[in-house]
């Protein structure tokens, strides 16, 4: 378990891009289905569609995405295509999140004050936010199926998980404070119970030598770090 | 709307964007506040208004909601303005975290990376959620068309959670049905 591994080989994702030009072309078409905001559409196509990534990597990614200053789904972007192909696929995604929504975005800007007299657009507009706003809320429902079997236990997770959306909706606190003290706090409620859960693996070990030939025609067991769903 | 800046401003711009990079912790929206003091009150390139409107546009178009920041240049200086600001609000930022994902990915099985992905994932959910309610509240707080909204939003997730239909379809049926004042 000391041996780094490929990246993708530790992947569980079902399929992989074929080249930077296919993250280039993928990444722009799910940019430019992004109305009010990118990432859960970032999630049906990379996930669910394209099975680049499993949920638990989707997960894993954008919470990482979210701690690093940057906009968050242009950290995720550049991160899938990394894994892929280097920098090359970096900047491919990167470049697809971002070159054909500009050409859009400045096209509006220059064309707004001749739009905004039409109320069907500002009609349209508001029934795009309210699919957005549903998208968001798929996203979310998945992303909690992902908690099971995390080293912080129901308790905890649901405690950092509330303590999150109260800290937004409710407090109004700014987002950077929320992601440094949630997210330092959860890194260190991670840290104590991946340390409890390993010290009681390594007990488990030290089991009598009969148990140890019982199991010895069974397939090597993983190593005791790796599965986060065992009870500590 | 569009003006053009003397080349020292306009690097004077960038410069300014790229320090704002590496604060922008949780999206370039946090940086918000900062851009409208220094476009605003302290440079007086652009109006309240044109500050607004560049924030509405970008949520409203396809895509990242960062491309309000090149809006904001686009309208202070023409295409040289948007690329000041995309480029120096991008660079720092994209560097890091290339760095950062880099050096985690061969330390995944480590205690302190599992840890980290471990415990930042519940904040993940929460804020996802957080996200999903402020993007919903303008419907649910407006009294004209708030049960057809809150329907669409309902039928939006649950068509989302149940099927395979790539979103395009999903946002294409919400604006005609916004367009025909149904929501």
């Amino acid at each position: 378990m000391n041996v780094p591994r490929p990246a993708a080989e530790a992947s569980a994702a079902a399929d992989r891009p074929a080249s930077p030009l296919a993250v280039f072309v993928a990444f722009s078409l799910l940019a430019l289905q992004g109305f009010g905001g990118v990432l859960a559409v970032a999630q049906r196509e990379l996930v669910d569609r394209r099975g680049w990534l499993s949920r638990q990597e989707f997960v894993e990614l954008y919470g990482a995405a979210q701690l690093l200053p940057g906009p968050n789904v242009v950290n995720l972007s550049l991160m899938v295509g990394d894994r892929y192909f280097g920098w090359r696929g970096a900047l491919a995604a990167i470049a697809g999140m971002l070159l054909a929504p500009l050409m859009v975005v400045l096209a509006l800007a220059a064309s707004y004050q001749q739009l905004a007299q039409y109320p069907a657009v500002a009609g349209a507009l508001r029934g795009m936010g309210a699919v957005a706003a549903g998208l968001i809320l798929a996203m979310a429902l998945k992303m909690l199926a992902t908690l099971r079997g995390s080293v912080l236990g129901p308790a905890l997770c649901a405690a950092l998980g509330l303590g999150t959306l109260a800290a937004i909706t409710v407090l109004r606190a700014p987002l950077a404070w929320v992601v440094i003290g949630l997210g330092l706090g959860g890194w260190g409620l991670a840290r104590w119970r991946i340390a409890l859960h390993d010290a009681a693996a390594a007990r488990a070990q030290e089991v009598p030598a009969d148990f140890a030939t019982d199991v010895s025609r069974e397939p090597p067991a993983p190593p005791s770090g790796r599965d986060p769903g065992a009870p500590g | 709307m569009t003006n053009t800046l003397p080349a020292g401003d306009l690097i004077d711009l960038f410069l300014r964007f790229l320090m704002l990079s590496l604060l922008s912790i949780g999206g370039a929206m946090s940086t918000a506040p900062e851009m409208h003091r220094y476009l605003v009150v302290e440079r007086g390139w652009l109006g309240e208004a044109d500050f607004t409107t560049a924030i509405a546009l970008a949520q409203a178009a396809p895509g990242p909601n960062v491309l309000f920041v090149p809006v904001l240049g686009f309208q202070v200086a023409g295409l040289a303005g948007a690329a000041a600001a995309l480029l120096g609000i991008l660079l720092p930022s994209t560097l890091l975290s290339l760095g950062v994902s880099r050096w985690g990915a061969t330390r995944r099985e480590t205690p302190l990376v599992r840890a980290f992905t471990a415990g930042l994932a519940p904040v993940t959910v929460g804020l996802t959620f957080a996200t999903a309610w402020l993007l919903a509240l303008p419907y649910v707080t407006a009294a004209e068309h708030r049960l057809g909204a809150l329907a669409l939003i309902g039928a939006s997730a649950l068509v989302t959670l149940r099927t395979k239909l790539a979103p395009i379809w999903m946002i294409a049926v919400g604006a005609a049905l916004g367009a025909a004042g149904l929501v």
